[in-house]
């Protein structure tokens, strides 16, 4: 028993002062972003890059655009990528963040099963085609988790003047990936990305609905964490982030990504344009 | 159906082919949860021998919080350190939230009840007269428990493969206090649920099996060593 605690203990000592070996913080920027940018790849291609060129180490922090922008408004990042710009210019404007920019945007769709049901194919104006789905009653899967693509969902259910109910309104709480598998499963129409529609279009048979609408478009902004918030936000890491996601080499990056694996671009970069230009 | 057996036909592909993000992922999970594992056995088995060998007042309140605290939920506990290490926490100054160690903690968290109560069954089920002979004997009280937890030693390595168990394949609190940062603290269960969001089934695949060998090959070693001097 002696020996077999002494063999644990040699074993595992080393262990433990490699867990707990750190780099200093003041190196290191924590990004907090929504799950569609990490799950798209294209933060694997940028922060490398980033890393390389300023020597800062990136802490990537990718959850619901809700708990990302919450995370940054309270201090715990130090800068922010996301896609919700009403929630970041309240951000914005209670001085907890500060300096938002536009980045790229996409553009979401809304899908459904091969049959139809509201009969909503070929609708222009998505606005339209959620009241078709309410009245018909079609199933239809929400995020629900206040993500930016469930905050257009809310958003458009509101310019449609409706108010969604079960049983045929599913809240899934889940990623997108799960909640169009769900929607895949229970032959619903659910509003996602394109990105994440790309990457499952293999195995989720749900086909494109409604498209084009200027309503749809989702555009991804960078807002720096304001100092004021608590002495540890690396201000500076955070603006050095937000300088390079906005510099031409980046914005090259962001304008070819995804062309060799899905044959079209997921992203179009828009760094120096405005709101009110879209 | 195909995309199982599409998944695992990929997965035996990347595990025999040492995919080097897949390894680092291994080697991390095994680090984080095997120190967590030894903190909770240096904190459990103490513990554990103390509240079966002393009796106090409110010592079954104790017992009782031990046993719940065995299924303590790891979301819970991740919830928790993640505020606790947050810069404007109590332990911000540490600044190790989204590092290996803020999951060593959490996990430490987890597994330290495991440890305790299957301890606690284990020294209680030592014959309450065997203590009392080993002191009649000359032994002192450190000798007597050190020979009763010699005695329990084997139900005891149950407690190293349930507390190492427990915390490898738990996935709110790495999630929570790790943040699944890339070639940092991304480790086996929350790159499976990456790869799942990402509709990458087949690397999910592979993790599991991966996991799943790990776990056993781990209680297969240790099974050996308890059954070893048993007939």
């Amino acid at each position: 028993m002696r020996r077999l605690i002494v063999t644990l203990v040699a074993l595992v000592l080393p262990l433990t002062l490699v867990a707990l070996a750190q780099e200093p913080r003041s190196r290191t920027v924590i990004l907090s972003t929504t799950t569609s940018t990490q799950d798209s790849g294209l933060l694997d291609v940028l922060v490398p890059m980033f890393e390389k060129e300023t020597g800062y180490t990136v802490k990537t922090i990718s959850v619901g655009t809700g708990q990302a922008l919450a995370l940054a408004a309270r201090g715990e990042a130090d800068v922010a990528l996301c896609h919700a710009p009403a929630l970041e210019k309240k951000y914005v404007a209670e001085g907890k963040m500060r300096d938002r920019r536009l980045v790229m945007y996409n553009d979401f769709l809304v899908v459904g099963p091969e049959a139809d049901p509201a009969t909503i194919k070929g609708e222009t104006s998505v606005v339209a085609a959620m009241k078709k789905i309410a009245a018909a009653g079609a199933r239809f899967v929400s995020r629900g988790d206040k993500s930016g693509t469930h905050a257009l969902e809310q958003r458009l259910w509101k310019e449609a003047g409706l108010t969604p109910a079960t049983p045929w309104y599913i809240e899934s709480g889940q990623g997108m990936g799960a909640t169009l598998a769900i929607a895949h499963d229970r032959q619903a129409y659910t509003l996602t990305d394109r990105a994440t529609m790309l990457a499952f279009a293999k195995r989720v048979g749900l086909k494109p609905m409604v498209e084009a609408d200027k309503l749809l478009l989702n555009i991804y902004s960078v807002t720096e964490v304001n100092p004021a918030n608590g002495p540890k936000v690396n201000a500076a890491g955070g603006k050095a982030f937000a300088a390079f996601i906005l510099a031409p080499e980046a914005q090259a990056v962001i304008k070819s990504f995804g062309m060799d694996r899905y044959g079209q671009a997921l992203f179009v970069p828009i760094a120096g344009k405005k709101d009110e230009d879209f | 159906m195909d995309v199982l057996a599409e998944g695992v036909r990929r997965a035996v592909g990347l595990l025999l082919g040492g995919d080097p993000e897949i390894l680092e992922v291994l080697w991390l999970s095994l680090r984080v949860s095997g120190t967590a594992t030894l903190i909770a056995l240096c904190l459990g088995i103490p513990a554990g021998a103390a509240l079966a060998l002393t009796r106090f007042p409110g010592r079954t309140l104790l017992v009782s919080a031990v046993n719940t605290g065995m299924g303590l939920p790891p979301v819970v506990v991740g919830l928790f350190v993640t505020i606790v290490l947050w810069r404007s926490g109590p332990l911000g100054d540490w600044e190790v939230l989204y590092t290996p160690s803020a999951i060593v903690l959490a996990q430490a968290v987890i597994a330290s009840p495991i440890v305790t109560g299957i301890t606690l069954a284990a020294v209680q089920n030592v014959p309450a007269m065997f203590r009392l002979q080993l002191l009649a004997l000359g032994a002192s009280r450190v000798q007597m428990v050190w020979v009763v937890l010699r005695e329990a030693r084997l139900p005891m390595l149950a407690a190293i493969m349930a507390g190492f168990g427990g915390v490898i394949s738990e996935i709110g609190a790495s999630m929570m206090v790790g943040g699944n940062i890339r070639g940092q603290t991304r480790t086996l269960t929350t790159a499976m649920v990456l790869e799942t969001g990402k509709g990458n089934f087949d690397v999910a695949i592979a993790l599991s099996m991966l996991l799943m060998a790990l776990v056993f090959g781990i209680n297969w070693m240790l099974t050996t060593i308890q059954q070893r001097r048993v007939l």
